[in-house]
């Protein structure tokens, strides 16, 4: 496992991941674009009248799903009516930035020779510039929100996670969210 | 925060009572708040309010330091608009911001 490091003479951020690292980073970026798509962005739409089906505007409630409530946060916690406006105007916005900012780690992966089926033992080079580094940043953030609120991650709780079995999905899950921290962390030295 | 994952070892910065600028908060009667949250690194809240804000370093890191040790730090003043923009953008980084009136404890 290595994470990213900073190219010299270009200031590229530079990584190179296993085919199955890669692979999971594709798989990660690929649940997070169905969970995004998953609930709806728009008002609901509980019947079929006219003004229902031609309501194009954004949603005005906090998303069901906690994930989705975490990577949407209420922006006025106290003004119902004008959190319900902001988020009309800005939470369908941040779903396809959120979403483009997955696809791009999946376009770069393939582009870098990722394939439908990795091959054991190939590696996969990417060299970002600073603009796609902010991508990735912003995308590894959004991955390990989801992954953490799925968990329950909470502040200080590391020795509880190191307790747990080897063999219990949890503690590999959280191995994958600590795995995220790490590429993040380098990525943030790379582009400093 | 998540203060595992740190490779820059950020020193503790001395806090100062914050400047209040009369003129400033009449004209810019709302803030922009970031609230804690157990994911985000250190080092990349710093980073955020270093790119996005386009604060020196020292800043950025005194922000991040109120945010990880109260629970929360007000990272802009403006008007209603301007921080709609910048609570967006705090969403876009995935970071948990929320704003309200400046006079409101």
């Amino acid at each position: 496992m290595s994470g990213f490091r900073r190219h010299r003479r270009s200031g590229a951020s530079l990584a190179t991941f296993t085919a199955f690292e890669a692979d999971l980073l594709r798989s990660l970026a690929g649940q997070l674009i169905e969970l995004l798509r998953n609930e709806s962005a728009t008002a609901g739409h509980e019947n079929d009248s006219l003004e229902s089906l031609l309501d194009f505007s954004g949603p005005t409630t906090e998303p069901d799903d906690p994930v989705l409530a975490r990577l949407f946060p209420t922006a006025y916690p106290e003004d119902e009516e004008a959190a319900g406006d902001y988020r009309r105007f800005t939470e369908s916005t941040l779903r396809d930035g959120k979403a483009g900012a997955a696809a791009a780690i999946i376009d770069a992966l393939e582009e870098s020779g990722l394939t439908p089926t990795p091959v054991d033992g190939t590696f996969i080079d990417v060299e970002l510039d600073e603009g796609d580094a902010l991508t990735w940043m912003r995308s590894f953030t959004d991955m390990r929100l989801a992954i953490a609120t799925r968990l329950g991650v909470e502040e200080g709780d590391e020795d509880y996670w190191l307790s747990l079995p080897d063999d219990d999905p949890r503690a590999q899950v959280h191995g994958i969210y600590d795995w995220l921290g790490y590429l993040q962390e380098t990525l943030i030295q790379s582009v400093h | 925060m998540d203060v595992h994952n740190v490779g820059v070892s950020t020193s503790p910065v001395e806090l100062e009572d914050p400047e209040v600028d009369d003129v400033t908060e009449l004209a810019s009667p709302w803030v922009t708040i970031v609230w804690n949250d157990p994911v985000n690194l250190m080092s990349y809240v710093t980073f955020v309010f270093q790119k996005y804000f386009g604060y020196a370093k020292k800043k950025a890191e005194k922000l991040m330091m109120e945010v990880h040790e109260d629970g929360r730090s007000v990272v802009s003043t403006g008007t209603r608009e301007a921080m709609e923009r910048d609570v967006q953008a705090m969403h876009e980084y995935g970071l948990w911001a929320t704003m309200q009136k400046a006079d409101r404890p």
